[in-house]
Order: structure tokens, then C-alpha cells, then sequence
């Protein structure tokens, strides 16, 4: 490669991290722009201010925002567990046996990946308020596993068929017990797989709006999007424009982190499952 | 290229004798289910179940402000939503942000995913990391980005690109369609591209080196490389991409009830369905809105599977 090619590359490779970060450096500044001064007209705040991280923390719209994050976290996470262990013993199956209706499994998984969630809303809507789900946190951890589930069991199967089973075998012909080769053996080869599916299920669950504003009508079970969407500031007066945009900052935290911690994992789970040769 | 290992535990399930299955193939059999079994049945549970639901719902003239008066229609409620012009504008702006989002997108996301292959060992990490963003972003949060930007009152783009004519301190860019379709199109295709384009750079480095090389050394341009050798033999990758963006952006829903709220025949399907249900509670002619929605995304599926030949079982990472 030439030194001017290189050079060519170089910049097309700093275009798209400006691509890529320029929205989320909007927002970030606009969080810390005051109420007075949402209105600039400019990129940057004229001056920087916290008082939206406190309205949002500990000010009047804590009491909106700070269950809302408290929901999220549960809801997701608890999502994000059941879906991983019921699709590990799918994935399992899938990567290792011969049964019939293997193929069946997976279209499944396929088909209610792409469901449109609005379809399963509006009866999950009238079934939740007659028997008693609605605005609790089953109420939405039981949708959620639509979302989690058929990705965890594609994207598991497709890095557990990769695992070099024999290799328990050849393990327990050099002396160890099937449990020691199970543990030794298999776990340290199939927890990338299993950790990388969490992640990649967690990001789905944690995006879910259509659920969280139709399922739920207080703080006792709404999550953040959904409470981000239907926001309209602590009091009707005031301009709840910093105060969303702050509230956005706080959510996409964790995002951020585990998107520079495992980028590497989150590139071979999105594809794995999705392209292969 | 992962098939051998199964296929070694698994021999003596194949040599059975046709009629008949072995004691192992039947116990594996049933061990496979099982296994697997749970997790079918959620899923089930979690979707067949609501949208039989629906289809039983939509024959209903429902609404849950008045359960004394539900009543039986056939399919009345369908005639009402396919005979609506309400239906159709939102059917027509679904397909039109489905149209430009993922044509635009397969494009960029094609570039992205060359810079990303060709990108120097010492940036590509940066690159990765950057393109991950958008991806992982929840797209209300997007939504919102994109929305305050364009701001009448919070924006600074009326300022920053008021030298472009038509541009002012006071366009409005919610205040009609064309404008508002333009800005939830945007916000989608920064969110969604990265996605394509990793879809793509995988594919990309199936093609095999050897084509390359062999294409070179014949004399073919940077040019005919790219349209004659790369992209015929990514074309399973680009299938499998197209598919999966344009279902998803068929259920457009989040950026447009943050953006717009469904104002100026911006409404999706989506939107109409979960406005006819959750906002006026007619649960009979809301769930005929989702039947057909989901009838829509199947069509649309088998269209792609059928019509375009995608291979899914080369997408589900088989043989």
C-alpha cells in the first residue's frame, strides 16, 4: 500500500469515527447547556452547568427518573438471565445432537426475531390488565424474552458449534472425570460465547420502547426509553429539553462501557450469528 | 465448516438401519428436545400465543371503554382499516423511510465496511469502537439527538447551515412532511448502518484472496474488481443484511413517536397500530392493524426468501 493510499484510509477512518460520535457529542453538550440557554442556537453550551444532572438525580425529576433506571436494570438484566440459560441448553442441543426438528427450532427463533413487537403489544396489553401483569416487572421481563431469546439461541449455537467437542473426550482419556472435563474443559471454551449472547441480548432489551410506553403506567415498573418518551419536564413551566438530554447521557453510560470493554466480542456475536460461510 | 465436529459424536445415530431407529438415535432425540425444549416453547408462548390473540381480537367490534357492546364482525374490522385512507398514507410512509433507509444504508454501510477492512491494524480498534456506538445507542435516545438538533427552539442546525438557501433561523423541520420524513430518516440510518456494515465486512472477508489476486494480475481496474469479483461473491452477505434491515425498519416506531408524534402523515404502521390500541383502546380494529402488519413482515420475508433466493441456512451458520 502506497503512502498516499494509506493516507486516503487514515482519513476515511477519522470521517466515520466523527460520523459515529458526532450525535452522541451533541447530546452530551447539550445536557450541561442551562434552561436559559437550550436556546443558543449553538453547538456548545455558552456556559457548563450540572443543574440538569441534578434536576434528573436528585432535583424534581428524580422521582420520575431514578425508578425508571432502577426498572431498567432489573427488568433487563433478569431478561438478559433467562434467555441465556434457557438458550444455553437449546444452543447445547442444537450444536451437539442429532435430533429432528433442529431446523424447526432455528427457524422459529428466525421467525420471532423478526415479529413486529407492535403485533404482540396490543394483546399482551389486554391479557396483562385482566390478569393482573400490567404495570409490573413480569408483566414486561415475560415480553422481553421475544426479544432476547431467539438471539441468544442463534447466536449461541452458532459459537457453540465452534467449541472442539473431542477435546472433552480427549480429556477424560487422559484421566479426568466427566465432571472435571465438563468444567476444565467446556466451560472455559463456551463462557466467551455464552458472555458475548448476554451482552448482545442486554443491548436488545435495554432499546425496547414499544413495550415499556404500552405495558406499564407508573414508576413501578416503567423503564427508561419508555420514561424518556414521555417526559415533558418536572413542571409544566419548565423546559424539560436539558433535563431529557441529560437523562439520555445517564442511560447511554453503560452502553458506552461495554461497547469499549468488548467491542471485539460484540463484532464476532453480531456477525457469527448472523453471516457464515 | 462446523458440521464435522457434531457429526463425530454423532456416527452412530446415521448408521442406523432405515425403518427403525437405534436405542442411542431415540434416547439423543429425546434428550435433543429435552434440551431445546423450553426455550421453543417460550417462544411460542411469548408470540404465537398473543398474535392467535390478535387475530381473534380483530374480529371483535371491541372497545375496552365499553365491553357491554363487544360484539362479533368477521372481518368488518378489516374492511374498515383497508378501506381507510388513514391505512394506506401510513402503509405509503412505512414503505417510503423502509425504501430510503436501506438503500442509503446498503450503500454507506458498504463504504464503512471497505474503510473498516482496509484500515490501517493501529486505527481499527478506534473504528470499531466508534462504529459500535450508534448500534448499541437506544434509538430513543437517537431519536431525541436527532430531534434537538433540528430544533426550532433548542437546535443548531438553522444556525449552522444558514447559508444553504432555505435554510433559516426559522425553518421548521417538524412542520411538514417531506422535512420531518428527512430528519426520522436520517436518525435511523446514523443508527442502523454500522449494523449493515459489520453484516458487510464479514462478508467481505469471505471472498477469497485468490480471486483477487487472480483478477489483478488479468489487468482488471480497482473498479472491475469490485463490481465482478467482491460483490458477486459477497452476494449471500448483502442478501442476508437487506433482509434483516428492511424488516426492521418496516417496524419503524420509536424515532417517529418521539420525533414527530405521527404529525403530518409521518405515522408508520406501527404507530397507527399502537395509536388505535393503547391510545383509543378500539381493541378490534388496533388488532386488525397488527394482523395486517404482521402479514406485511411475512410477505415481505418470504418475498426476499423465495424471490431473491436467500440461503438462511448459510445465515444460520449451517454447512
Amino acid at each position: 500500500m502506497s503512502a498516499k493510499e494509506r493516507n486516503w484510509w487514515i482519513v476515511a477512518g477519522i470521517v466515520i469515527v466523527l460520523y459515529a460520535l458526532f450525535p452522541i457529542a451533541w447530546i452530551v453538550s447539550l445536557s450541561f447547556k442551562a434552561p436559559a440557554d437550550v436556546a443558543n442556537g449553538q453547538f456548545l453550551p455558552s456556559v457548563f452547568t450540572w443543574e440538569n444532572y441534578s434536576q434528573i438525580l436528585t432535583g424534581d425529576a428524580a422521582a420520575l427518573f431514578l425508578p425508571a433506571l432502577r426498572n431498567s436494570f432489573g427488568i433487563c438484566l433478569i431478561a438478559t438471565f433467562l434467555a441465556c440459560i434457557l438458550s444455553m441448553f437449546a444452543a447445547y442441543a442444537i450444536a451437539r445432537l442429532d435430533f429432528r426438528g433442529k431446523k424447526l427450532i432455528l427457524s422459529t427463533a428466525l421467525a420471532v426475531a423478526i415479529f413486529p413487537v407492535i403485533s404482540i403489544v396490543t394483546p399482551l396489553f389486554n391479557l396483562w390488565r385482566l390478569i393482573g401483569l400490567y404495570d409490573t416487572w413480569p408483566g414486561l421481563i415475560i415480553p422481553y424474552l421475544s426479544l432476547t431469546l431467539p438471539l441468544s439461541i442463534w447466536t449461541m449455537s452458532a459459537f457453540f458449534r465452534e467449541i472442539p467437542w473431542e477435546m472433552e473426550q480427549a480429556a477424560q482419556v487422559d484421566g479426568a472425570t466427566s465432571w472435571q472435563a465438563f468444567r476444565k474443559v467446556i466451560v472455559p471454551l463456551a463462557a466467551p460465547g455464552v458472555f458475548t449472547t448476554a451482552i448482545l441480548a442486554f443491548f436488545l432489551a435495554w432499546n425496547d420502547f414499544v413495550y415499556g410506553i404500552s405495558l406499564t403506567s407508573t414508576s413501578a415498573a416503567r423503564p427508561v426509553p419508555a420514561a424518556l418518551g414521555l417526559f415533558s419536564g418536572a413542571s409544566q413551566f419548565e423546559d424539560p429539553t436539558g433535563a431529557t438530554a441529560a437523562a439520555a447521557v445517564v442511560v447511554t453510560i453503560p452502553v458506552i462501557i461495554l461497547v469499549l470493554i468488548f467491542q471485539r466480542r460484540i463484532v464476532s456475536g453480531l456477525t457469527n450469528g448472523a453471516v457464515k460461510g | 465448516m462446523t458440521t464435522t465436529v457434531p457429526a463425530a459424536t454423532t456416527t452412530p445415530a446415521h448408521r442406523a438401519p432405515s425403518g427403525g431407529a437405534t436405542d442411542r438415535a431415540k434416547a439423543e432425540q429425546k434428550l435433543g428436545w429435552y434440551l431445546a425444549g423450553p426455550a421453543f416453547v417460550v417462544m411460542l408462548l411469548v408470540t404465537a400465543y398473543p398474535i392467535g390473540q390478535a387475530v381473534y381480537q380483530s374480529l371483535f367490534a371491541y372497545r375496552l371503554t365499553d365491553p357491554e357492546n363487544r360484539r362479533f364482525v368477521g372481518l368488518s374490522n378489516y374492511g374498515v382499516v383497508l378501506s381507510d385512507a388513514i391505512w394506506w398514507q401510513s402503509i405509503a410512509t412505512t414503505v417510503l423511510i423502509t425504501v430510503v433507509t436501506v438503500a442509503v444504508e446498503l450503500v454507506l454501510g458498504f463504504l464503512l465496511a471497505l474503510v473498516m477492512a482496509n484500515a490501517l491494524k493501529s486505527i481499527r480498534p478506534v473504528v470499531r469502537a466508534a462504529i459500535l456506538l450508534p448500534y448499541a445507542i437506544i434509538t430513543v435516545v437517537s431519536a431525541f439527538a436527532w430531534q434537538f438538533a433540528f430544533d426550532l427552539n433548542s437546535g443548531f442546525v438553522n444556525s449552522w447551515f444558514s447559508w444553504i438557501p432555505g435554510i433559516s433561523a426559522d425553518t421548521d423541520w417538524f412542520g411538514d412532511f417531506g422535512s420531518s420524513i428527512l430528519v426520522i430518516c436520517l436518525a435511523e440510518i446514523w443508527k442502523t448502518t454500522p449494523f449493515i456494515s459489520l453484516l458487510l465486512l464479514a462478508g467481505l472477508a469471505q471472498v477469497p484472496d485468490v480471486l483477487q489476486e487472480a483478477a489483478k494480475v488479468d489487468g482488471a481496474t480497482w473498479w472491475q474488481r469490485m463490481f465482478k469479483v467482491t460483490i458477486p461473491n459477497m452476494k449471500a452477505a448483502i442478501m442476508v443484511a437487506l433482509l434483516f434491515r428492511t424488516l426492521d425498519a418496516f417496524r419503524v416506531f420509536d424515532s417517529i413517536f418521539v420525533m414527530t408524534a405521527g404529525a403530518n402523515g409521518t405515522e408508520s404502521v406501527s404507530f397507527l397500530a399502537y395509536r388505535q390500541t393503547i391510545a383509543r383502546l378500539e381493541v378490534g380494529l388496533g388488532s386488525a392493524v397488527s394482523v395486517l402488519l404482521f402479514i406485511a413482515v411475512v410477505v415481505i420475508a418470504f418475498g426476499f426468501i423465495k424471490g431473491f433466493k436467500v440461503d438462511l441456512s448459510q445465515a444460520r451458520g449451517e454447512k
